[in-house]
C-alpha cells in the first residue's frame, strides 16, 4: 500500500517490473529478485549515507529507512524511497544539486 | 456476445489499449477524432470525452467524463489519479464483461485543451485495477499549423502535450502555405524529437496510432534517427522571445526554456545504478522533465533496453530484439523545462561512477566500468 496516498497495489516499480514478454526486468525468479534487491540497497545506501540515512529490508517485502537518531520509517513500495528520504532529511536528495553531487564524490 | 466469450477474447488480446488524444484549445482534436472513428479499424473503439464540443460525434460507445483529478504533490505516480477517469474505465470494463455494451477492443480518451496528459497516463499505469485491464497506447497530440506555435510560446500546457506525444498530428495545414507548415514541423521536431510528426490527413496515422504499445519493439524506431550530436533545440513559452526582447529577461527565459537534448555514451550502463538515478531525478524534477526516451546498452545484455517516461511515469522497460544500427551506444533524449543539460550530464556521471565503485567489489556482478558521456547535444 502507498504510505502517502493509501492506494493499494502500487509496489511495481519500473526498474523492477513484473516479468512479461518484451519487458526488461530482473524480477524474474527468486534468486535474481533477491540479488537485484541487494544491489539496489547497496547503491541506495551509498547515496543515503551522505545524509546519514540507512535503508534496510528486514522482511524482504517492505523497506525501513532509519536516520542517525534512530527514527525510522517503514514503507512497502520502492517508488516511495526518495519521497520518504526527502521527508527524513532536511537537505533532501536532489541529484542536480551541486553540493549534493560534490558530497557524493567526496564519499567515493 | 456473452460474458465467457468476451473473457476469452480479453485473455487472448491482453489488456485493452487506451489512446490519449490531446491538443491545445481549438487545435482540431474532435475533428480528427470524428474522422478516425469513421475508419473500420476504429469501429470497436470506446470513446471517453471531457466535453461535447461544437463538432458533433456520432459513435455507438461515447461517454463523457469530468476533469476530476486527485493530485497529491508527493512525487509518487500512484498519488496522481484521475478519479472519474478511473471510474469511467472500470465501468466500461465491467459492462463489457457483462455483455451490456458492445465489445470494444480499444479506448480513445479525448482530453480538454488545457489538460496535462500526465494524470490520465498515471491513472492507467498506477491504478491497482486498471493497470491489469488496460494499457497505455500511443499518445496523439494535435497541433494547429496556423496558431500552434503561438500556443507553444505562451502556454506550458501546449508544450507538455507536445512533449507527451508519440504522434503529433499537424492540423489545418490547408489554411497556410507549405513554408509555414514546414516551419511548424521543424519546430515540433526540435521540441519533441521522439515523436512522429505527420499531417492530420496522413494515411499512416491510424496504423501508427494502433501499433501495439507506446514503445513497440517492432515499430519504427526513432532512435535510429537521433544523431549523436543533434543540435539542442530550445524554446520558451515566455512572450519576451517573440517581439520585444529585453536583456533583463535572459535569466527568466533560461529558467523557463523548454529544451530537448540528447546524450550518447559508449560504455555499458549499470542497470541498478541507472534505475536509482532516474528515479531520484524524476522524484525531484518530474514536474519539469516532460519526457525521457532512450535505449541503453545495459551491462551483461546483448540487446538494448528501451526506456520511456512521461514526467514521473516510467513505462515498463522494453527489451528490444535488436540494435537499431551498428553503433551499440546508449542514447537518451530529454525534454525538460529550465534545466541545464550540463547539470543532468554531470549528475549522470557522478552517479555512474558511484555505482561502478559500489558494485566493483560485488562478486555476483563483477566490476562495472565507470563511464563518461561521449557526446552531448548542447556541447
Amino acid at each position: 500500500m502507498c504510505s502517502l496516498c493509501g492506494i493499494l497495489g502500487c509496489d511495481d516499480h519500473w526498474s523492477s517490473a513484473i516479468a512479461r514478454p518484451d519487458v526488461y526486468t530482473r524480477n524474474t525468479d527468486r534468486v535474481s529478485r533477491r540479488r537485484e534487491a541487494a544491489r539496489r540497497r547497496k547503491i541506495a545506501n551509498a547515496i543515503l549515507a551522505v545524509r546519514r540515512l540507512k535503508l534496510s529490508a528486514p522482511t524482504g517485502t517492505s523497506y525501513v529507512l532509519t536516520n542517525a537518531t534512530g527514527r525510522s520509517q517503514v514503507f512497502e513500495a520502492l517508488a516511495h524511497l526518495w519521497p520518504e528520504a526527502d521527508r527524513m532529511s532536511s537537505a533532501g536528495f536532489d541529484p542536480l544539486d551541486e553540493d549534493f553531487l560534490t558530497a557524493l564524490e567526496r564519499a567515493s | 456476445m456473452n460474458g465467457d466469450a468476451i473473457d476469452s477474447a480479453e485473455a487472448r488480446q491482453g489488456p485493452t489499449p487506451v489512446n490519449l488524444l490531446t491538443g491545445f484549445l481549438g487545435s482540431g482534436k474532435t475533428t480528427l477524432l470524428q474522422r478516425l472513428l469513421t475508419d473500420a479499424s476504429m469501429a470497436n473503439a470506446a470513446v471517453l470525452i471531457n466535453e461535447f464540443g461544437e463538432v458533433g460525434l456520432d459513435h455507438h460507445l461515447l461517454e463523457r467524463i469530468d476533469d476530476n483529478v486527485v493530485l497529491l504533490k508527493s512525487g509518487c505516480v500512484c498519488c496522481t489519479v484521475r478519479g472519474e477517469l478511473a471510474d469511467a474505465l472500470q465501468s466500461l470494463h465491467a459492462q463489457r464483461a457483462r455483455g451490456e455494451i458492445p465489445f470494444f477492443d480499444r479506448v480513445v480518451i479525448e482530453s480538454t485543451g488545457l489538460a496535462d496528459p500526465y494524470p490520465a497516463l498515471s491513472t492507467l499505469r498506477a491504478h491497482p485495477v486498471l493497470k491489469s485491464q488496460f494499457c497505455v497506447g500511443k499518445v496523439i497530440t494535435t497541433v494547429d499549423a496556423v496558431n500552434g506555435l503561438s500556443a507553444v510560446a505562451h502556454r506550458l500546457e501546449a508544450v507538455r502535450q507536445i512533449a507527451a506525444a508519440d504522434i503529433i498530428a499537424v492540423t489545418k495545414t490547408d489554411l497556410c502555405d507549405e513554408r509555414t507548415t514546414m516551419a511548424v514541423n521543424m519546430r515540433l521536431g526540435e521540441l519533441n524529437p521522439t515523436a512522429a510528426i505527420i499531417t492530420a490527413t496522413d494515411a499512416t496515422l491510424l496504423s501508427r496510432l494502433t501499433t501495439r504499445s507506446a514503445l513497440s519493439v517492432d515499430a519504427h524506431d526513432w532512435t535510429a534517427e537521433v544523431p549523436p550530436t543533434r543540435d539542442e533545440a530550445a524554446t520558451s513559452h515566455d512572450a519576451s522571445h517573440h517581439g520585444h526582447h529585453h536583456h533583463h529577461h535572459h535569466d527568466e527565459d533560461e529558467a523557463h526554456a523548454v529544451r530537448s537534448f540528447s546524450m550518447v555514451f559508449e560504455d555499458d550502463v549499470d542497470w541498478t545504478g541507472f534505475g536509482i538515478w532516474l528515479t531520484m531525478l524524476l522524484n525531484r524534477h518530474g514536474d519539469r522533465i516532460f519526457r525521457v526516451k532512450g535505449i541503453l546498452n545495459v551491462a551483461g545484455e546483448a540487446n538494448p533496453v528501451a526506456i520511456h517516461a512521461v514526467q514521473r511515469l516510467v513505462h515498463p522497460p522494453v527489451h528490444m530484439k535488436r540494435w537499431p544500427d551498428e553503433r551499440r551506444h546508449s542514447r537518451i533524449v530529454f525534454i525538460a523545462e529550465g534545466i541545464d543539460p550540463q547539470r543532468i550530464r554531470r549528475s549522470f556521471e557522478v552517479f555512474s561512477r558511484l555505482a561502478a565503485r559500489v558494485m566493483a567489489d560485488d562478486p555476483a556482478v563483477g566490476a562495472v566500468r565507470p563511464f563518461k558521456a561521449e557526446a552531448w547535444a548542447s556541447t
